[in-house]
């Protein structure tokens, strides 16, 4: 029996924008069990007085000198485009139509 | 006349300085072996045939015009398809980036390409890395030339056997959680690891930010060593490029290859042994850590008990990331678009018909495990916990490296599985990645060097980690390691590999 639901499932991968078929939500639902299991695993040791660390290695920002420096040229980034007009990526509509 | 391709890199760059052989021709010699066996091994998605030859056409002028080259110009190299190349196809093993040709290079290409080496082409990998066997490559599998029917691990598979299959003397992979060390483990290579921060992250397609890290895929440690320092060093275009210069790993290689370890300590990780390690697998070790004794470390053993949670925080940051970073993969800048097959076809139905027809069923599940992860109100609880455990293992590591030079343990728990055996069964797959996982997650620099077969006849790889910066541990302690096999064995492990 799985915890996470198929429905949970379906509106993570809507999150997710990536459309699935009814069987792999059957599936994707028996799998990721397997985070509630790493989660229970992680809680017996992430208790509050432990910080976070988000990075290997300590950093510090970085910082340069505001310059301009040469950019790609248009013509080889369009090129690699589904579909490009006037320069730019064209796209589908991303308003709706009311 | 020599086969070129049974050289090592290092005696290939002395072959071409001495004007024993042209780049042209060891360049040709490596082709000609990729067409001769990778119909059986497919390590490669694509081969570079043309810009490689012009490339050692270009060396070979510059050699006889006395012009002063990098030590490894003209010895062709093998790229992972997760790093970009300018002119090259760059699919990441995914079928949502086919045909799409990257309009710049990597930083480490760029180095690759300043220094001469001609690229030969680009290797199979597990899509997006994820994975630890390449089945999850949208184009393939890639087959262990130990033994065509087994995996060649993963994600770097590709690069592994191409190395392993005398396709290439040299390699670049990627390691998120062990995806060059456990390919070199599974298939008698050299794999390595370094400090995160210390290659250039500039132009591999992300998987896990606060993870991935490119570097070497050989047949020798000095190879690795050598390629280390032409790939590695600062880059402004990487803010978590380390800015400290490198430490001398060459030298450091050539040192340990002399075979004196003394007053070297050496950690023995308990976590990282007995329970799932195959007895063969543990056999080698054991008669490793012997080698390493009569060299003249001196071997104890360390605990470090979160290193037990790994996996799991592995497995609650890794997809956390990687749903972020393919957030990028929709459809509209490049690659692959797929329109819905009904309804209206608005930007955002796109985006999730493109992601659903585009990525494999292994990225899927990790993206929306990923995206389940960091969804409100799951955060704190999810990433934040594991971020906890992170700090936990690197505690680990900073006691056990206050009383010893470096840790180590088996690179992978088993030899290489057969094709297929562990595809239905991903945390079976996960386990590949136990003992490597823990250097991903505290940022510290691991080799695997090949130790020996198992009782099944497979390589065995044997894990060497050091503190972050201090990779040159690596290259001492694993140059002492192989030489002293060597010196047992009689000649190199892949001598004992079958002819293809």
């Amino acid at each position: 029996m799985s915890t996470i639901s198929r429905d949970e499932v379906a509106r993570v991968a809507a999150l997710a924008r990536i459309d699935l078929r009814d069987d792999e939500v059957d599936r994707l639902a028996g799998e990721l069990d397997v985070i509630v299991d790493s989660i229970a695993r992680v809680r017996e040791v992430a208790t509050p007085d432990v910080p976070a660390t988000s990075h290997p290695l300590p950093l510090t920002n970085v910082f340069r000198e505001d310059v301009p420096a040469p950019a790609l040229p248009v013509a080889d980034v369009l090129a690699g485009a589904p579909d490009a007009q006037d320069g730019r990526f064209a796209v589908p509509q991303i308003l709706g139509e009311e | 006349m020599t086969d070129l391709t049974r050289l090592s890199a290092a005696e290939l760059a002395a072959t071409l300085a001495a004007g024993e052989a042209s780049s042209v021709e060891a360049t040709r010699a490596h082709l000609d072996r990729i067409a001769a066996v990778d119909g059986d091994v497919h390590a490669f998605l694509h081969v570079n045939d043309e810009d490689a030859l012009a490339t050692a056409a270009d060396v070979d002028a510059r050699r006889a015009a006395g012009e002063e080259l990098h030590p490894l110009a003209g010895v062709p190299i093998a790229v992972k398809d997760v790093v970009v190349t300018q002119g090259m196809p760059s699919t990441a093993g995914s079928k949502i980036l086919e045909g799409w040709i990257p309009p710049y290079d990597a930083t480490l290409v760029e180095r690759i390409r300043a220094a001469g080496l001609p690229i030969l082409g680009k290797t199979n990998m597990d899509e997006f890395a994820m994975g630890s066997s390449t089945e999850h490559s949208a184009y393939g599998n890639t087959h262990n030339p130990w033994d065509l029917d087994r995996i060649p691990g993963g994600s770097g598979g590709g690069s592994a056997a191409a190395v392993a299959a005398f396709e290439a003397p040299l390699a670049i992979g990627t390691d998120t959680g062990g995806s060059i060390r456990q390919p070199g483990a599974v298939t008698g290579t050299v794999g390595v690891k370094p400090t995160y921060g210390g290659v250039s992250r500039y132009g591999l397609i992300a998987m896990a930010s606060s993870l991935d890290q490119a570097g070497p895929v050989t047949r020798t440690v000095l190879d690795s060593a050598l390629l280390h320092e032409l790939i590695g060093g600062h880059d402004p275009r990487d803010s978590t490029s380390i800015p400290e210069p490198l430490p001398p790993l060459v030298e450091a290689a050539r040192q340990g290859a002399l075979g004196d370890l003394s007053g070297l300590r050496v950690g023995v990780v308990t976590q990282l042994q007995g329970e799932g390690y195959q007895p063969g697998v543990l056999a080698r070790f054991h008669e490793s850590l012997e080698l390493l004794t009569k060299a003249g470390a001196e071997v104890v053993e360390v605990s470090c008990p979160s290193f037990d949670y790994a996996l799991a925080a592995y497995y609650l940051i890794m997809p956390a990331e990687a749903s972020s970073n393919l957030a990028k993969f929709d459809g509209m800048r490049f690659g692959l678009r797929v329109e819905p097959t009904d309804g209206p076809v608005t930007a955002e139905r796109v985006m999730a018909a493109t992601r659903g027809a585009g990525f494999g069923d292994e990225v899927k599940r990790r993206v929306v495990l990923g995206t389940y992860a960091l969804s409100a109100g799951y955060y704190d609880a999810y990433y934040g916990s594991a971020q906890k455990v992170r700090t936990l293992i690197q505690r680990d590591f900073a006691a056990a490296f206050a009383k010893t030079d470096v840790l180590v343990s088996p690179t992978a728990p088993t030899t290489a599985f057969p094709l297929g055996e562990k595809l239905d069964d991903p945390l079976a797959m996960y386990l590949n990645d136990v003992a490597t996982i823990p250097a991903n997650l505290a940022g510290v620099p691991g080799i695997s060097v090949p130790n020996g077969l198992s009782d099944d006849g497979l390589p065995v790889g044997f894990q060497i980690l050091a503190p972050a910066k201090a990779d040159d541990r690596l290259y001492r302690v694993g140059a002492a390691l192989e030489s002293a096999l060597e010196s047992t064995w009689g000649a190199p492990l892949l001598s004992r590999a079958p002819e293809l």
